[in-house]
């Protein structure tokens, strides 16, 4: 944030040079952050990208915060998709403790990460379609976004900030009357993601404004260190759930989609197909969840039962250290990565023992495709930058954390 | 795998190795940081995944080659093909500089401007090494241990010249 970047010099001046600002508060940015371009007429020459106005020292944070209690501040990185926060968090930490959780826990949480990725996409092609003008998409899918928030209310009492893990397990299982209204959330979000492909994939003003937009090849996406949709458009088939499968993603079937050339155009079709595809994998979950414990059974790790707290006393020993010591944790490293709907998100974790991380980093998956920004939008029009902006499906909670 | 072949062809480049619930991690000195980047790269360690920094001030802050700084500079990388990730670490002494990885990984670039942002180590060879979280003259680098956790002086503000400081530079 330096004046030198708005501040006009001489020689920009006496050019045709114009500089404009798009943002912090701008309706594309969605969110702070804010963009200095360069114009020559109404060609982009160059545009430095300004972050950080939602830097809120999460990792400096973390590090006075015992590891269950870092979970809530994981909600508010991809405030989009925030199960997935939560979700990638707690494996992190279970990888540290070297503890694998039960199986009802797992597919639960490959549910709701998979409703998540939906209501992530839903977000970002909705927005993307209006920010390119073409309002109608946004409203079909935004309805089904909202039953998406619905279920999360209905899980875990809350529709954005949910904290829905806990290490070794869930806050709680999923309530009654859960699975039909997923079911029914299935057939009528399928029918409206084949509504939106009506609306936008052979609609000619859409392809005008995304078709070649942003293109990138394959190389210069791994070089800038792309993850997710973006990198999977370019053409390169990396997704963590098929390539280091974790949480028995292994055992779902579905398919990776890529495409060819990486634009917005390919963006937007790898994110319809990925919704379709989580959608698949949301209808395996309800086929085979199992009944059955949602939580570890180690008292050293999971809080026991409150029935147990209130009745025996080594549970109620259990509690008390739990909460007031934390969880023993071994002295080392790890590094633990989950495919979220933005690309691969890492916890980098070093524990020396005690009860708070000792460092904690957090691996935003945008970050590295937002510092891409002025080689996208480079000979582009203000239109095109937006439209790329909205692509790239930057979230400034996730990108300043 | 990759540490052996690192091993037979960069011989006594790693210092230190371990590995840890599947994770191989190795360090190196930061003279070897070049030519062990080129290597990786070439052999298919192509996605730079992430880089960050550790603060160790308890660690003796010694300069020079081979010396334990206060500071590791941490790399991950992944290979797409094999999907073998590789973290290499490099200490650092409070005051040294580190090599840019700029000119290999373009992805380097944010990720090297948000240490020197939170840790203030610099990189040699880096064509932008501004702040990038918080604003040019903020006091002090936050992730550092001894940086206090609510800012310290409540006005810390005070004296710098914020853009939204009456709009005075000095």
């Amino acid at each position: 944030m330096t004046l030198d970047s708005i501040a006009l010099s001489r020689q920009q001046l006496d050019g045709d040079k114009m500089i404009i600002n798009l943002g912090p508060s701008h309706p594309t940015t969605h969110g702070t952050l804010r963009i200095v371009l360069e114009l020559e007429g109404e060609t982009i020459t160059k545009s430095t990208p300004e972050i950080g106005y939602l830097h809120r020292g999460v990792e400096k944070l973390g590090e006075s915060l015992s590891y269950q209690q870092f979970s809530p501040l994981t909600d508010r990185l991809n405030y989009c998709s925030s199960i997935m926060n939560n979700v990638g968090y707690a494996c992190a930490v279970e990888k540290l403790l070297g503890i694998e959780i039960p199986k009802r826990a797992q597919q639960i949480r490959v549910l709701m990460s998979e409703l998540a990725r939906i209501a992530d996409h839903i977000v970002c092609v909705g927005v993307n379609a209006v920010d390119v003008g073409a309002f109608t998409a946004f409203l079909y899918l935004f309805k089904q976004r909202e039953t998406a928030y619905d279920l999360f209310e209905l899980a875990t009492g809350q529709r954005l900030h949910t904290s829905f893990t806990r290490i070794g397990g869930l806050f709680r299982d999923i309530p009654e009357g859960f699975v039909p209204i997923c079911e029914r959330f299935l057939v009528e979000c399928e029918a409206a993601v084949d509504e939106c492909e009506r609306l936008l994939t052979h609609n000619p003003i859409w392809h005008d404004r995304t078709k070649g937009i942003g293109a990138i090849s394959p190389e210069d996406a791994i070089n800038w260190g792309y993850t997710g949709p973006c990198l999977r458009a370019a053409g390169v088939p990396q997704d963590l759930r098929k390539a280091q499968p974790y949480l028995g993603y292994e055992t779902y079937d579905f398919d990776i989609p890529i495409g060819t050339t990486g634009d917005v155009f390919d963006r937007y079709l790898v994110r319809i197909e990925e919704m379709r595809q989580s959608l698949r994998i949301v209808r395996q979950v309800l086929d085979r969840l199992e009944p059955g414990p949602v939580n570890v059974d180690d008292p050293k790790v999971a809080l026991p039962s409150k029935e147990k707290v209130y009745t025996r006393m080594e549970s109620l020993i259990h509690h008390f250290k739990l909460i007031m010591h934390g969880i023993e944790m071994p002295v080392g490293e790890i590094y633990s990565a989950t495919e979220a709907a933005n690309g691969e998100l890492g916890f980098y974790l070093v524990s020396d023992g005690g009860k708070n991380p000792y460092r904690i980093r957090v691996r935003p998956p945008c970050l590295p495709i937002f510092s891409s920004f002025h080689d996208q939008v480079k000979g582009c029009l203000i239109a095109d930058a937006v439209a790329v902006l909205g692509a790239m499906n930057i979230i400034a909670g996730e990108l300043d954390r | 795998m990759i540490i052996e072949h690192i091993d037979t062809q960069l011989p006594g480049a790693v210092t230190d190795r371990h590995a840890f619930r599947g994770d191989q991690t190795i360090v190196i000195g930061r003279d070897h940081l070049l030519a062990v980047v080129d290597l990786i790269h070439r052999e298919g360690f192509q996605l730079l995944v992430d880089i960050t920094a550790v603060d160790w001030p308890e660690r003796p802050n010694v300069q020079g080659a081979g010396g334990a700084g206060r500071f590791d500079v941490v790399y991950h990388w992944l290979n797409l093909a094999s999907q073998e990730r590789l973290r290499v670490k490099v200490p650092v002494a409070d005051g040294e500089s580190v090599p840019s990885l700029t000119a290999q990984f373009k992805t380097a670039n944010w990720f090297e401007r948000e240490i020197f942002d939170m840790f203030g180590i610099r990189f040699e060879g880096h064509p932008d090494l501004r702040r990038l979280l918080t604003w040019e003259d903020f006091p002090g680098h936050a992730l550092r241990k001894d940086f206090p956790l609510d800012g310290g002086d409540p006005f810390c503000m005070e004296g710098c010249t914020a853009p939204y400081n009456n709009g005075e530079r000095s």
